[in-house]
């Protein structure tokens, strides 16, 4: 609770900064203020607490997950800084827009009743809407924009339909009662329906197969450090949201909804990587390496008892690499008037350190040994065939194969094509927010049990 | 002390190389691994007088997996392969200059790391860890420093990547699934295990598809060829020579033991594959016209004939594939760096454009001739006491088994040595060939130095690997 107040304090205060014209010292200072809000957050670990009859619920997996958020975020906030810097006007603007959308992110992993999920989630989608269509003079910012509001607002409207079924068939809002009530027998049929367009809901936000469309076209106008926020933070949150609706709300999965979630998940791997093979704009080929990853995380719901380790570690990695390869995009893209991959020819040779930077960063996506990235797919692996699933398991490691296809492609243009152009320096926050996103994966992948501890 | 220091110092000497700079980079790596060839040595006179080298910690909480490192006499045997190559390849590749040759040599020792690593590992993920650990480093030695056409190398090398990860995600599966049946990874615990045939089966396949593809057994060999081609001659010794051993090994270590039934069951189906691969390996050597595709071809058929001494699951067959394991493994590269002599004074590596380099530089074609005859087994060579140990194991699984694989031999001298007369002998070369240098000919000394003596007296090594060899029999029978 305290995290969220302190967040959304933060948030106000980056808006008034303008007026009292802080505007240079506003990234350190927002950095500075999320460090120590990490901290206050993690000082919670160890006390679960509940606030305003059950509104926020904060225990391990809330304070795990909104620290890996804040980490995210702080990143992202780092990263604005030399990104905004043509726009020194709206910059206190973009960032508040960002803490609040992480305020929107805690609020969706520490819920305890449906209403407040509700709100978490519009909180997260309208900041998530503003960041798309940012550019506002860009067409293809403004085409983002709008069609993520359109399909997001749909997708909401979905949500709510679902939760207005679930209260019908309940009587209830609060989680814990909603849970009690779901192991007895006799639920009315339109519980299961409810519950079932809240799942749709939210794998729109997470951009699962079928519900993907969206994704590559929003990622690819999307201001690049829009599209590193989606990709990355947005993407972790609605994940895990997912996870905790669907474990409050259908504890045991009968073997129809199981089999449904290995279709999702063996759709989302396989479309997400055959489109991906065929991109030549890095951008988008992110967007469909991320569907694919999606469909990695929604298998992770088929042993849900071990789910919430899994996913925090899956998520921490993913979302820890996509940093540190959008950091390098952001950078070398930023003056370009496209982001092809043709843009990183020579990049091996121009700047060594940001083409071994964000070649780890693939390895670690397409799940290589030593970068976190291997180990998140091998206790995903090893849980789904311990709950019986080993089909799944072999279409994912195909789809593995698949995608070093083109994670690869990218690696090949750094160090085998000669570079075209010169670059300039590199300011000094995208190397430092590259390196320590990719040193915090690497580190997590060397020890595993920092993260997997956590939540056993 | 045990053998984690050998992993340290090789890790460390990777990141000094790195930090050497390009002018010292391949002094560093040379002195590091040296030093590390060094402590291998000094642990296995301490393994020798009973001294316990191995070493277990625990490393990851959920799921259960150890930093376990199980020195036996096989595993020792393997670490002293790779630690007594890795300088000298390094060695030969002085006469070789590199652009950013820190990155280069970093990545080289990296390699060896990796590799040991493999070889020591007794935990699964471990070991799964460093299998796909030591394929990052010889990707970019192939891909950044290789030759040839950038395209067609790039091609080449992807495929090589892409082979052998799926190979190993399928061997992931089967770890994983062990893991959910022994809810640990440990080499011992998984020995243990009581598996029905068809989760053998299935396990057995899942590994075999990773190691027929790394070691390469037909039809899994169509990355070998050309990536041998492309990359650099230190990238092909480190293939050649190290890595397809890793395949080799993990099969004796991990496959058989693991799925003892299944190995029994396909035996015939195996060991036919793995001598398909000696014929075919033999017969496309005997078409090629570059050198390093032609030794390529035959490292082929040798592996091959090794693959099927491992599957014989018997003591002689294990022993003699250990031996020519380590035998192919210092005249291949010995061979690699013959190629590499020639093309560094003639730019080649098409057998027509040579000839007449015989009559200009006596010594080196002297010491080309030892290893061409120590790789088609020649008694008195090592490479003869291996084949043919592992020979005689086939004979005992069936007689036919035996006379098709001998054909290695007697293809092998038809192509080796039309390929020496066509390089080496013939018509005076109008182009000049120097003789090789000191360093280049200390190379070839240390090589034909150890071929000669352990061929002539291999007990040192039968001794030390046929405790560990005899263990795994046992678990395999039992």
């Amino acid at each position: 609770m305290n995290t969220l107040i302190a967040i959304s304090g933060l948030g106000v205060f980056c808006l008034i900064a303008e007026i009292f014209n802080l505007r240079k010292l506003l990234v350190p200072v927002a950095a500075l203020g999320l460090l120590a809000i990490l901290g206050l957050t993690i000082s919670e670990f160890e006390t679960p607490a509940s606030f305003y009859n059950n509104m926020i619920v904060v225990n391990k997996f809330s304070v795990a997950f909104s620290s890996l958020f804040i980490i995210l975020t702080i990143f992202l906030v780092a990263l604005s800084g030399d990104f905004y810097k043509d726009h020194p006007t709206k910059i206190s603007d973009f960032i508040s827009i960002k803490i609040f959308l992480l305020a929107g992110s805690v609020a969706m992993v520490s819920f305890g009743n449906l209403s407040m999920f509700f709100l978490g989630i519009e909180v997260l989608s309208i900041s998530l809407y503003i960041l798309a269509a940012s550019r506002r003079l860009d067409i293809k910012s403004n085409e983002a924009g709008m069609k993520y509001f359109l399909m997001g607002s749909f997708a909401s409207g979905i949500i709510l339909f679902g939760i207005c079924l679930v209260y019908g068939a309940t009587g209830y809002f609060d989680m814990a009662e909603i849970h009690d009530l779901s192991q007895g027998l006799g639920m009315p049929v339109w519980f299961p329906i409810g519950v079932a367009l809240i799942v749709i809901g939210m794998l729109f936000k997470i951009a699962a197969a079928p519900f993907h469309f969206w994704a590559p076209d929003v990622y690819e106008g999307s201001p690049s450090m829009t599209t590193a926020t989606m990709s990355t933070l947005a993407k972790v949150v609605a994940m895990a949201t997912l996870y905790k609706l669907l474990n409050d709300l259908m504890p045991t999965l009968s073997p129809k909804v199981e089999i449904l979630i290995v279709i999702i998940s063996i759709l989302s791997m396989t479309v997400g990587n055959i489109m991906a093979l065929r991109q030549k704009n890095v951008k988008r080929m992110l967007a469909f390496s991320g569907i694919s990853h999606a469909g990695f995380m929604v298998m992770a719901l088929l042993s849900l008892s071990t789910a919430a380790t899994t996913l925090l570690y899956y998520t921490a990695a993913y979302a820890l690499a996509g940093i540190a390869s959008f950091a390098v995009i952001i950078f070398i893209t930023k003056d370009k008037d496209n982001e092809d991959i043709s843009n990183f020819n020579g990049l091996g040779k121009t700047n060594p350190l940001l083409a071994a930077i964000l070649t780890a960063s693939l390895l670690s996506m397409a799940g290589i040994p030593i970068f976190s990235g291997f180990f998140a797919k091998f206790m995903l692996f090893a849980n789904t065939i311990k709950a019986g699933h080993l089909i799944v398991v072999i279409a994912a490691v195909i789809n593995s194969i698949i995608s070093v296809g083109y994670y690869f492609k990218l690696i090949l243009a750094m160090y085998t094509k000669e570079a075209t152009s010169e670059k300039p320096a590199v300011p000094f926050v995208y190397t430092a927010v590259a390196v320590l996103a990719i040193l915090l994966n690497i580190v997590i992948g060397i020890w595993p049990s920092l993260v997997t501890n956590l939540l056993s | 002390m045990d053998v984690t220091t050998i992993l340290i110092l090789l890790l460390v000497g990777a990141i000094a190389t790195y930090f050497s700079g390009d002018k010292l980079a391949s002094k560093v790596a040379l002195v590091f691994s040296l030093g590390a060839f060094g402590l291998s040595l000094s642990l296995l006179s301490t393994y020798c007088n009973g001294g316990n080298i191995s070493f277990i910690a625990n490393w990851i909480d959920i799921p259960k997996v150890a930093l376990a490192f199980k020195a036996d006499g096989l595993a020792m045997a393997m670490v002293l392969l790779t630690t007594a190559l890795t300088p000298l390849i390094i060695f030969s590749s002085f006469g070789n200059s590199f652009n950013n040759s820190k990155n280069f040599y970093a990545l080289v020792m990296f390699m060896s790391f990796a590799m040991t690593g493999t070889f020591l590992a007794a935990d699964g993920l471990l070991y799964y860890v460093f299998w796909e650990l030591a394929l990052i480093p010889i990707y970019f030695i192939a891909l950044i420093w290789g030759n040839g056409d950038a395209e067609k190398r790039k091609k080449a090398v992807l495929k090589f990547f892409i082979y052998t990860l799926g190979g190993s995600l399928f061997m992931l599966i089967a770890f994983a699934y062990l893991y959910s049946k022994a809810d640990s990874f440990l080499l011992e615990d998984l020995y243990k295990l009581d598996l029905t045939a068809s989760e053998q089966c299935w396990v057995f396949f899942a590994f075999f598809l990773a190691y027929a593809i790394k070691i390469p057994i037909i039809p899994f060999h169509t990355w070998q060829a050309k990536v041998y081609q492309k990359a650099p001659t230190v990238g092909t010794m480190l293939l050649s020579g190290i890595m397809l051993k890793m395949g080799l090994y993990s099969v004796i270590r991990w496959q058989l033991p693991i799925a003892p039934d299944a190995a029994k069951t396909y035996m015939p189906v195996l060991i036919g594959l793995s001598i398909a691969g000696v014929i075919y390996g033999s017969i496309v050597a005997l078409r090629q016209k570059d050198l390093k595709k032609l030794l390529a071809y035959s490292s082929l058929a040798h592996v091959g004939l090794i693959a099927a001494g491992c599957y014989t699951l018997t003591l002689d067959g294990l022993s003699g594939a250990v031996l020519q394991m380590i035998a192919h493994g210092f005249v291949i590269v010995g061979l690699f760096f013959a190629a590499e002599i020639i093309f560094r004074r003639y730019e080649t590596r098409k057998i027509d454009e040579m000839g007449g380099i015989r009559t200009q530089t006596p010594k080196f074609t002297s010491m080309f001739m030892i290893l061409v005859l120590a790789s088609v087994a020649l008694p008195g060579t090592f490479n003869f006491v291996g084949e043919f140990t592992v020979l005689y194991s086939l004979s005992q699984v069936n007689v036919w088994f035996a006379i098709l694989g001998g054909t290695t031999i007697i293809l092998g001298a038809y192509y080796m040595l039309k390929m020496f007369q066509n390089s080496m002998l013939g018509e005076t070369n109008a182009k000049v060939f120097a003789e090789v240098t000191s360093n280049e000919a200390i190379t070839f000394v240390v090589i034909i130095a150890f071929l000669l003596f352990f061929g002539l007296y291999p007990k040192p090594i039968v001794d030390l690997i046929t405790p560990s060899l005899n263990e795994i029999l046992s678990n395999i029978n039992s």
